[in-house]
């Protein structure tokens, strides 16, 4: 039972008993005698194999050529249907192909490939001299260097060394390639493109939307006018897209300091979910709930938005919207505070 | 070296050998290798299912990387695929629809490229339950577990990489769920993301830098592991299950050449027909249903694939408030405010913990047991209660958060509230692993005990006799003295309860140790001995078999 590798008293005689009273154990018979198989016994079942073998082989030559088939014969795709068609001619060409040759050779290794086990002795991993040797050699090495008899040399490397890896950390700093500081890296998360009189347009069309469009009970995905035009579209629209509902006035309870911000019933909420950033997609337009798809996170729209079930930890910042002169609708402002889920600097 | 041999070569492979061997000291390693033992059961293929799914990576994603154009830039669908003509999108999904469309075979290769990554991640982690369940893991082999270990790590961050590669909306929603949890780490969190996605989210850079990522610097690492694995794996040679025969000093089984080689080999062509079968038929990610990344739309009942369950499922349970109480924690500095955003970083550090539970487990048990033999023979998980039930306690606990990523489909698919799955499974993460501990304890202690009835007096037979007062006894047959050793050849460690040190204290560890001793070995069911065995047969001499009393099954 793996004595050999028992510890010494010193230092671990309190293993667990490897079973003391081990005379009293049920006596290990040995191998078991090796049954014969058909194959083994009856030079027709052997023969019988090797015919099964080469057909297996031959499925699989089969299968290759159907990979070809597929190739050819169907050649570039041009309907859906076609593609299907060929995916499934190569996918089952080459699982022939592969299934033959495998099974085959399994088949052939079980039936005539001899199946006596044999037992071999395992080595230790390691020898108590081996490793008293190497303990030497690392010592003499260690010795011979001089490293512990010298601490000026050994320490002033230990300096250098902890220093000289550090360019290489410094060196990453430009992998944001916008060349912001560090305070416009956190400060860049608090704006979006937002701002007073930009006006609130269809996601993705980017018409304008007229506050007499918008009926009770109805919703549109909204992204800022000239969204489409600046230089990074998504970057700026990962940031500003809003959510934008009509309710029954009634129905919203308004704090004091947000009482202009919506337009007659009409509210817009950021559309990025504040726990980690999926968007929140789907209105339940009779109960007034946000719901985002990824994470479950609710949050109701007559309370501004508060989280009342899910994972999100702080309620969707609104924007202040009112009309323009036209009759269109248009932020007063950018948001309040930042969009999107919460980071170490945003309080 | 000298080339003036005595050994003359007589057959051709022998001239070719010679030839090799002059120059390379070939035939040490044939030596080594051409005869060398290798045990056979079929729970050890999960390790080789993982080996050949990952050749089939390798294969497949070459493939894929011939016509991949990892890009951001912004473009224009031109494409065969009429749904999506004229719509912009990134250089990324237009390559990978032009491979879905435009190249023959390029669709199969992303769906064997794709179901080989999901297998590849299961057989990792079935692989790592066999291992777990038997104690394969147990001294010399910890590091090789540690090994182990990594490999599901590094196959994890494989898949989530090659994942986001597309660029379409699927993936582009799951990396900016990524963005969401960096943003969350505190102090650094905000610069990572920057400095990841080179600038704000979503950027240019980051499908480039996860290409690098997903095709040199972790495959590189997965083969640099898989290497050491398998060293570690000739060094230690195989375990085996115990059973007559087989001991510790010893392997049993079939030899490389040619049984071993044969059956290992027909099994990376089976692997890879399977795959091949699966991807001809079943179709996985059609990314042009999804649609080029955009910030605003995303689709209803979307799932990670099904290796990062676990970690959404750990963000969807995490409430972010309770009542009134919010999980952003808003902390005072003297410099201002911060925020720490605990509803993200607690599901973060479960899955730590879960993971770091994994690595450490061997000196755990280690620590427990005191236990510092070599063992090259496996346990069958009945015989470990302790570590059966710790183990399950785990599965449950994965399962929970796993189910938890499906919760609005169990919700739509079941007809029920998705506040109530919620709730429940909220309540199952803290109750589900201890209920999963206490049963399959119980379970193993159990079939324990039924392997005693069996050694002890013997296995049922089928047949119901009359004797000829009128009783109906079923007759048990003795079972055969290698069955018999199979269910007698274990170890049960005993309680050791908190030792005192040279200095005659106890330290707290020491204490702590004990009672988990004690607590995981109190119950423990011990291996019929010859005498009991021999009593008992003397005992069926005088009476029924049946009827036995159920006492002397008790240790």
């Amino acid at each position: 039972m793996g004595d050999h590798s028992h510890g010494s008293p010193q230092e671990s005689g309190t293993v667990a008993k490897a079973q003391d009273d081990s005379l009293d154990k049920i006596q290990d018979p040995g191998l078991p005698p090796h049954r014969a198989r058909l194959t083994d016994t009856d030079p027709r079942a052997a023969k019988r194999a090797e015919r099964q073998v080469a057909i297996l082989f031959a499925i699989s030559m089969i299968g290759t050529v159907l990979f070809f088939v597929g190739y050819f014969a169907v050649g570039h795709p041009e309907s859906i249907a076609e593609i299907r068609l060929q995916n499934m001619l190569l996918g089952s060409g080459t699982a022939f192909a592969m299934l033959g040759i495998g099974v085959g050779i399994v088949h052939w290794a079980r039936t005539l490939m001899p199946d006596h086990e044999i037992a071999e002795s395992r080595h230790e991993v390691r020898t108590e001299e081996g490793r008293q040797e190497a303990e030497e050699i690392v010592n003499t090495i260690v010795d011979e260097s001089g490293i512990s008899r010298r601490p000026l040399i050994r320490n002033s490397l230990i300096g250098a060394l902890a220093l000289a890896p550090l360019p290489g950390i410094v060196i990453l700093r430009d992998l944001d390639l916008t060349k912001a500081s560090a305070s416009e890296i956190v400060d860049r998360l608090r704006h979006t493109m937002w701002d007073k009189g930009v006006r609130l347009t269809r996601d993705p069309s980017g018409t304008p939307i007229k506050a007499s469009d918008v009926q009770i009970g109805s919703a549109f995905h909204v992204i800022p006018d000239g969204l489409n035009e600046t230089e990074d579209p998504l970057n700026e629209k990962a940031k500003a897209v809003v959510l934008l509902m009509r309710l029954n006035p009634e129905d919203l309870n308004v704090s004091p300091e947000r009482e202009d911000w919506h337009h007659d019933g009409i509210v817009a909420y950021s559309k990025i979910c504040t726990h980690v950033g999926c968007p929140v997609a789907l209105y339940e337009q009779h109960t007034h709930h946000l719901l985002c798809p990824c994470h479950q996170s609710t949050f109701d729209l007559t309370q501004e938005c508060e989280v009342i079930f899910g994972p999100a930890a702080h309620a969707l910042p609104q924007l202040p919207i009112t009309v323009d002169a036209d009759g269109f609708l248009v932020a007063q402002s950018d948001f309040h505070e930042p969009v999107g889920p919460g980071y170490w600097e945003r309080p | 070296m000298t080339t003036d041999t005595v050994y003359q070569p007589k057959t051709k492979t022998g001239r070719i050998a010679d030839f090799v061997d002059q120059r390379t000291g070939a035939s040490g390693m044939v030596k080594e290798f051409g005869r060398k033992i290798f045990p056979d059961h079929w729970s050890f293929m999960f390790g080789e299912v993982a080996l050949y799914t990952f050749v089939i990576l390798l294969i497949s994603g070459t493939f894929l990387t011939l016509f991949f154009d990892p890009s951001m830039a912004h473009t224009t669908y031109d494409g065969s695929y009429n749904p999506l003509k004229g719509i912009g999108m990134s250089v990324a999904y237009h390559t990978s629809l032009d491979i879905s469309f435009d190249v023959r075979g390029g669709l199969f290769m992303r769906q064997v490229h794709h179901w080989s990554a999901l297998l590849f991640v299961a057989s990792v982690s079935v692989h790592m339950l066999r291992v777990f369940f038997t104690g394969a893991f147990r001294k010399p082999r910890e590091l090789n577990w540690v090994v182990g270990s990594t490999l599901l790590v590094l196959a994890m961050a494989a898949g989530f990489t090659g994942y986001s590669l597309p660029d379409d909306l699927l993936s582009g929603n799951g990396l900016r769920i990524i963005d969401g949890i960096i943003k969350a780490i505190p102090v650094v969190g905000t610069y990572i993301s920057a400095f990841l996605f080179g600038g704000e989210f979503p950027g240019t850079a980051i499908i480039g830098r996860l290409y690098m990522l997903h095709i040199m610097l972790v495959p590189a690492l997965i083969l640099l592991m898989v290497a050491v694995h398998l060293f570690m794996v000739v060094v230690h040679k195989h375990t085996q299950w115990s059973g007559p025969g087989r001991t510790e000093e010893n392997v049993v089984g079939f030899p490389v050449g040619p049984v071993y080689a044969a059956k290992a080999g027909g099994f990376f062509f089976i692997v890879f027909g399977v795959v091949a079968a699966i991807s001809a038929f079943f179709t996985i990610n059609p990314i042009w249903n999804y649609g080029p990344y955009d910030p605003s739309p995303v689709s209803a009942g979307t799932q990670p694939d099904w290796y990062i369950g676990w970690a959404d499922g750990a963000l969807r349970l995490m409430p972010g408030q309770l009542w009134d109480f919010s999980f952003d924690w808003i902390i005072p500095f003297p410099w201002g405010d911060n925020l720490l955003a605990m509803g993200v970083l607690v599901p973060a550090v479960v899955l730590v913990a879960l993971l770091g539970g994994m690595f450490v487990w061997p000196w755990v048990e280690r620590w427990i047991t005191k236990d510092d033999r070599e063992h090259h023979l496996l346990d069958r998980p009945r015989n470990a209660p302790f570590r059966t039930a710790v183990g399950v306690a785990g599965v449950v606990f994965y399962c929970v958060l796993w189910a938890a990523a499906s919760s609005d489909l169990i919700a739509t698919h079941f007809h029920v509230a998705l506040n109530d799955v919620t709730y429940w499974l909220r309540a199952l993460f803290f109750l589900g692993p201890i209920l999963g501990f206490i049963i399959a304890r119980r379970i193993a202690l159990a079939l324990q005990r039924k392997d005693r009835d069996i050694v002890l007096h013997g296995r049922e037979a089928g047949i119901i006799e009359m004797s000829p007062e009128g009783a109906f006894t079923e007759r048990h047959e003795q079972v055969d003295e290698y069955k018999l050793y199979k269910l007698t050849a274990f170890e049960s460690p005993e309680v050791l309860p908190a030792q005192a040190d040279r200095a005659g204290h106890v330290t707290r560890s020491e204490k702590l140790r004990g009672s988990v001793s004690k607590f995981f070995f109190e119950d423990r069911v011990a291996p019929v001995t010859k005498s009991e065995l021999e009593e008992a047969r003397s005992h069926h001499g005088h009476h029924a078999v049946e009827g036995h009393d159920d006492k002397e099954l008790e240790q």
